[in-house]
């Protein structure tokens, strides 16, 4: 009887040694193409940036994102699968290693990315977004100032309802939060006259009024009540799954300020191999091999983004761009030449 | 010897569950250092930063999470009450008119029963929210006068305002809690032989009163348990509450989760908060089957 029980208590302390065991060990890098498949965390419902199409497909900027570092990493960027998730849900998912990466709609903050915090790991920002109010245009409400002692529709689990409150402290209004889960039911609780306002970022202000019945009678108010730098993030600690990611989304940076395309890619690339002279561009597309080998990447994975999704203007047109279904203007989101803030550090 | 692998068995079972634990505790630890995040639960004392729509006690931004945290399990403590109050009020006359003699009565209560039973929670709630209650007009609805006044800002109950997402969600709960609660009824009501039924009318005695005096308290000791496991499943149904703009415990943790990154430690505070809520029904609900069944020997 006493045999059985120590062989049994022996098992189980060998069993939690196995298991601790399993979670140390290399990148994350490498795990993702021995899979041969990326799990992206997107969320799904913001149009422009993650949306889920008729045909079952997932369409947005966040998710050319993923698609762009299935490219990268495991040569394909049809190889990617997505996992729909809710704000508080995010980082959880990612700690837990049920996603390699989270596009989704993500703002930087020190809190999130500091090892005291929740410890995750920023790529460079993808999107420059601020926090804004909508309110129907028969208000006439122009400011802050008008949204006194209203109500004020806001989703959970966002930065968005600390920044509320702060913006109306600042200016000692006073206001009632009415929070829901997700912006659906914001959008619903608003539209249905709840709220005198509701509040998000500016980008999913827009994204949610152009599936409004009447988009033009709804306006964005001129007030900015944050900064929201969006950007994608992976879980910490893990350096090299960290640079690949920054350094693909440098690269649709990059791939821009080199006047590099979906379209000319495969002759600029033709052009780089015959001119032995055009070192940087030989670097960048990988003619000249080393650079992709140094983040654990194939050394023309410059290649395989841009063909799979274009530069990083290109990815904007298609899901942000003045003939999209969201047109929201270029704005901080033009390249450093353009006036600006997107800049990619030189790959040498 | 027959007892001793008996025992040998519950052991092994015992120690796989351990395993188990073991495991999930182990793998939490190892994640945790992973991350360099110990347990800590000093963020607590820090200011929490939002407002809260409502808060049965004075509340403001600049007060601790503990205190955004309190306030939320009063507003989920007082949707829990008020629902089970509604719940078992509405329950039991749905389950009553089912053992009904009239007929329409008893259309009525199966066909509520059967509705409300094959539709989600979740749906209902958005229903009453969205559809039913900011759908009402600006201008109160006052089918009892004075008494009750019902519109799209939410109900006002003898001069008591209760806001629209309250509203919302109590109406929601009760209606869908008493739909189980009108089986658990009828289900006792029928276990009750059928003599108990016929002496009471061959006495002459009025049917509503023979339900009362005769067949309820016969009735009540198949009904209490099955009652308890409504009551626990309304309080837990109650986390809902976020659907409809609510600020239950689980709406403010969730905030509070976000805002801090303690998602570990956020999550224990609402497991330990919801095992309390459930214990003290739990608990109410122990005494009165025992003073019950005391009263009954």
């Amino acid at each position: 009887m006493r045999r059985l029980t120590t062989a049994l208590v022996s098992l189980s302390l060998l069993a939690t040694g196995c298991a601790s065991i399993d979670q140390g060990g290399g990148s994350r890098l490498e795990l993702i193409s021995k899979r041969g498949q990326l799990h992206c965390g997107v969320s799904g419902k913001i149009p422009g940036f993650s949306f889920l199409l008729g045909n079952g497909r997932y369409e947005g900027l966040d998710v050319d994102i993923c698609r762009a570092m299935a490219a990268a990493f495991v040569g394909d960027a049809t190889k990617v699968q997505y996992r729909p998730l809710t704000a508080p849900e995010r980082f959880t998912a990612l700690k837990t290693g049920e996603i390699d990466l989270l596009s989704r709609n993500t703002t930087f903050t020190l809190s999130r990315d500091a090892a005291g915090g929740n410890g995750l790991t920023f790529a460079p920002v993808v999107f420059h977004d601020g926090q804004g109010l909508m309110v129907k245009r028969s208000t006439g409400i122009k400011g802050l100032q008008g949204l006194k002692a209203s109500n004020i529709c806001v989703g959970s689990g966002t930065t968005t309802e600390q920044n509320l409150n702060d913006a109306f402290q600042e200016r000692k209004l006073s206001y009632t939060p009415i929070k829901y889960q997700d912006l659906n039911q914001v959008v619903a609780g608003y539209l249905q006259g709840r709220c005198l306002a509701m509040t998000s970022d500016r980008s999913q202000l827009a994204a949610a009024r152009s599936g409004f019945p009447d988009p033009e009678q709804h306006i964005i108010l001129d007030v900015v009540l944050s900064k929201e730098p969006l950007a994608p993030a992976s879980v910490g600690g893990d350096q090299r799954l960290g640079d690949a990611i920054r350094w693909v989304v440098f690269a649709l940076f990059a791939a821009e300020e080199f006047g590099i395309t979906q379209e000319n890619v495969d002759s600029k690339l033709e052009q780089a191999k015959s001119n032995p002279q055009m070192s940087s561009l030989r670097r960048f597309l990988g003619v000249d091999a080393g650079l992709g080998q140094k983040l654990g990447l194939a050394d023309d994975f410059v290649v395989k983004v841009i063909r799979a999704t274009g530069n990083y203007g290109e990815i904007y047109n298609r899901h942000l761009g003045p003939n999209s279904s969201v047109p929201i203007p270029r704005g901080l989101n033009r390249s450093y030449r353009q006036g600006g803030l997107l800049i990619a550090p030189p790959f040498n | 010897m027959k007892r001793s692998q008996h025992f040998c068995l519950q052991v092994g079972v015992a120690l796989a569950l351990l395993t188990i634990l073991g495991v999930l505790i182990n793998n939490l630890a190892v994640n945790l250092i992973r991350t360099d995040m110990g347990l800590s639960f000093l963020w607590l004392g820090r200011p929490a930063g939002f407002a809260l729509a409502e808060h049965p006690l004075s509340y403001r931004p600049s007060d601790s999470y503990a205190w955004a945290l309190c306030m939320g399990w009063l507003n989920s403590l007082k949707v829990i009450l008020c629902g089970l109050v509604l719940a078992t009020v509405i329950g039991v006359l749905a389950g009553a008119a089912r053992s009904s003699r009239n007929l329409l009565l008893r259309a009525l209560s199966s066909g509520y029963v059967a509705l409300i039973r094959q539709i989600p929670l979740l749906l209902q709630l958005l229903f009453w929210y969205f559809v039913a209650f900011l759908s009402l007009s600006g201008t109160p609805l006052a089918p009892l006068g004075t008494l009750i006044r019902v519109s799209n800002q939410g109900i006002e109950l003898l001069g008591l305002h209760l806001s629209v997402e309250f509203s919302a969600l109590l109406v929601g709960l009760s209606v869908f809690t008493a739909a189980s609660i009108a089986e658990i009824v009828r289900g006792g009501l029928n276990s009750v032989p059928r003599g108990q039924w016929e002496a009471f009318r061959s006495l002459g005695l009025p049917e509503g009163f023979g339900l009362r005096r005769v067949v309820l308290p016969q009735a009540l000791p198949a009904i209490l348990p099955g009652l308890t496991s409504q009551y626990l499943n309304l309080a837990k149904n109650s986390t809902l509450a976020i659907a409809v703009g609510y600020a239950d415990v689980y709406a403010v943790s969730d905030t509070t989760i976000t805002q801090t990154g303690r998602a570990i430690e956020g999550f224990l505070l609402l497991l330990i908060s919801f095992l309390l809520l459930n214990l003290l029904i739990t608990g109410g609900m122990e005494v009165l089957n025992r003073v019950v069944i005391r009263s009954q020997q």
